[in-house]
């Protein structure tokens, strides 16, 4: 799945890396919790999150992901922005919340990459 | 020319914002050094939850990575307050974190855990009032 349709199907804004919305990803992880990223995940290209600080951009760098979608409208602060930019990270913000938006994109195909 | 690469950090106590920033400057350098993404990863997630340690519950403290042909060894020392139950605090979901660190996504009890599974060999080293050494050895893979 594309990024961009990521951001179609959860009616999600870009808030940087648009340029970047043709990329695939395979998998994706929900959790607001980064040590349980850190222990679970294998190979995800999107974390949805609806903790918002700098720590969820390094946790991305750390894992390799592709983009991040923040739920519940959770907007990053410039810092952050910053962060992702640096790193060639997308962000995107969602008014979805954590459950709705992790439903919605593993009936449109997306994969947990890990059980 | 040297055998190795020896790389050296300060890790600032607190300071939320700049945690995790040794660890992305030895990521980078593995990467850049041609080792594999699975083991870069592995040496990235166990060495940014001792960062991360360092950080929340010791004020910080010095980090070093020593790279060679086959392994990276990482070093994480503070002068913090030290672990008195070292076994309890390895025990998933054991913690001591204020809810300031839990509302950052840590503070779980998986740091230990998650360091002792990503790395091949996770020594820990801790005198009460005296701080805490952290060794993580991972090996590349064939």
């Amino acid at each position: 799945m594309k990024i961009s349709q990521i951001a179609q199907i959860l009616e999600g804004t870009f808030v940087t890396g648009e340029e970047l919305s043709d990329r695939e990803v395979y998998s994706a992880c929900g959790s607001d919790m980064m040590s349980d990223v850190l222990a679970y995940v294998k190979d995800q290209g999107v974390l949805i999150t609806g903790l918002c600080n700098p720590q969820v951009i390094r946790t991305a760098e750390m894992m390799d992901m592709l983009c991040i979608v923040f739920v519940r409208g959770k907007t990053p602060t410039p810092e952050m922005v910053e962060l992702a930019k640096q790193r060639n990270i997308v962000l995107i913000t969602s008014p979805r919340r954590m459950f709705s938006a992790c439903g919605k994109l593993y009936s449109a195909g997306l994969q947990s990459g890990a059980f | 020319m040297a055998d190795h690469v020896h790389l050296e950090y300060v890790v600032e106590g607190d300071n939320f914002v700049s945690a995790g920033s040794a660890t992305e400057s030895v990521k980078a350098c593995l990467k850049g050094m041609g080792v594999k993404p699975e083991d870069v990863r592995r040496v990235a997630i166990s060495m940014y939850e001792g960062e991360i340690n360092m950080v929340i519950h010791a004020n910080g403290g010095k980090a070093t990575a020593d790279i060679y042909m086959d392994k990276v060894v990482i070093t994480l020392a503070d002068t913090g307050k030290g672990i008195a139950d070292i076994e309890l605090a390895m025990k998933p979901g054991y913690s001591t974190a204020t809810d300031d660190v839990r509302s950052l996504g840590f503070g779980a009890g998986m740091g230990l855990p998650n360091m002792k599974k990503y790395a091949d060999e996770c020594l820990i080293e801790s005198t009460v009032g005296v701080g805490t050494k952290v060794t993580l050895v991972t090996k590349f893979s064939a």
